[in-house]
């Protein structure tokens, strides 16, 4: 059979889409394995979304709602997706556009201008926070410090909450992220390889609270600061598999999926940084701890898992009896950048 | 046969910051078409100007690499065995780097 129709391939017998049965297929979905056109993929995939937006609650009518925004192709679909079902289906969404600029000259820029044209093509309003604004360090001047080791981990800390400040700017109730299947079952994989259980548990959740930082992509090429070679290695493990047999990427998901492991670890109780205001299980969050360290000329402070001379061992010890969570504050929230609130 | 070679993804970055490349390329010696199996060893010679493990391995594209001949998805077409005509579109995008 398999030599019948590589034999109709080489006649030029043309195939047609297996959903319309009318146009030239030009993709084979990996997860169906059906050869689809165009306009089928889109209808399916647009379809789709919807599905699981309405299966899982993600909205209510009248909500204000962020696409956090790099530039890239998963958050530029997302953009596209989420702003034609809003008006398809009537969410009764107000949606922004939000950008973080960590200041990575060369690279963020780029970047920037793709999300500028989104803010004007799919008419939505732009919202750009910058790290140089919240924290008063580009990643450039994180970089010159402390050099290539452990940037991420500033990178990482500092744009989770400043997602979370440019929400609390555009006063909205809900961030929507833009991730594609290989991005998740690479992941999965990495939190194995890791033995990171509860994260591993965590990762395929549609939804997040606010439990803490979720190390997500949210670059639209390779950050020039992070080859991230791990990374890297697991990626291309992942897409050796997938051509090996398509719906591997899938199967990894699902079983993340499943994955639902009971751990006897307590979730750490949130509360708020006593420095910033932002939500955090420690005294101080871990910013405004990356961020301390920075401007004492200590970048090692807050790296790694050591707590010795760590600033919220030390606040911990002194003000043992007054743990617990304090009220957000307004005022308190400025030290932590120039930004008004 | 002149043909329209399009890198991106960051693809664009092993051929000179270029991504569209409009070449002309001879049939192999004997060959009476221009299969992406050939092609792809005339884009590694001539074009790829830097680590072009980031491009192939093996004989083919490193997985991860979407190869669109005509806006057209190459597993639809026989991949290396897809015979190229002239004036055709050969889209190179890495899927590899972030979103």
């Amino acid at each position: 059979m398999e030599a019948g129709e590589a034999k109709s391939k080489k006649a030029g017998g043309p195939r047609l889409c297996c959903i319309c049965n009318l146009r030239r297929p030009v993709l084979k979905r990996p997860k169906t394995l059906q050869q689809i056109c165009r306009e089928c993929f889109y209808e399916v995939f647009e379809e789709e979304i919807h599905q699981v937006i309405v299966k899982n609650h993600l909205f209510k009518s009248g909500e204000r709602v962020a696409i956090g925004a790099s530039g890239g192709k998963d958050s530029t679909v997302l953009a596209y997706v989420l702003s034609e079902l809003n008006k398809r289906h009537s969410y009764g969404l107000d949606l922004f556009l939000l950008s973080i600029d960590e200041g990575i000259t060369g690279y963020r820029d780029d970047s920037l201008e793709t999300v500028k044209r989104n803010e004007v093509q799919y008419g939505l309003p732009l919202q750009i926070v910058s790290y140089k604004d919240l924290y008063g360090w580009t990643m450039d001047d994180i970089v010159k410090m402390i050099g290539l080791k452990n940037n991420c981990t500033f990178c990482g800390v500092f744009r989770r909450q400043a997602l979370d400040r440019g929400a609390a700017l555009l006063k909205v109730d809900k961030i929507v992220t833009g991730h594609n299947a290989d991005d998740i079952a690479e992941t999965v994989l990495l939190n194995i390889l890791r033995g990171d259980i509860a994260r591993l548990s965590r990762c395929t959740s549609i939804t997040t609270g606010e439990d803490g930082p979720i190390p997500r992509y949210y670059f639209s090429t390779e950050c020039i600061y992070s080859p991230n070679a791990y990374r890297g290695f697991a990626r291309e493990f992942i897409k050796d598999l997938e051509r090996l047999r398509p719906k591997a990427i899938l199967d990894i998901i699902k079983s993340g999926e499943d994955f639902r492991i009971a751990t006897t670890t307590k979730m750490p109780e949130q509360g708020t940084c006593e420095r910033c205001g932002y939500i955090s299980s420690q005294k101080w969050c871990k910013a405004c701890v990356l961020l301390e360290g920075l401007n004492r000329g200590l970048p090692k402070m807050g790296i790694g898992r050591s707590r010795a001379g760590d600033v919220n061992g030390d606040l911990h010890n002194k003000n043992e009896s007054k743990s617990g969570p304090t009220v957000k504050s307004i005022e308190s929230r400025k030290q932590c950048g120039s930004l008004d609130f | 046969m002149q043909l329209t070679l399009e890198f991106g993804g960051g693809l664009e970055l092993l051929c000179e910051s270029k991504k569209i490349h409009k070449v002309n390329v001879d049939l192999p010696n004997g060959a009476d078409d221009l299969t992406m199996k050939h092609l792809l060893a005339w884009v590694r010679t001539n074009v790829i100007k830097e680590r072009p493990e980031m491009f192939l391995k093996g004989d083919t594209v490193r997985p991860g690499v979407l190869v669109l001949v005509n806006d057209c998805d190459w597993e639809l077409s026989g991949q290396l065995e897809t015979t190229i005509e002239e004036k055709d579109v050969i889209v190179f995008i890495s899927t590899l780097h972030g979103g």
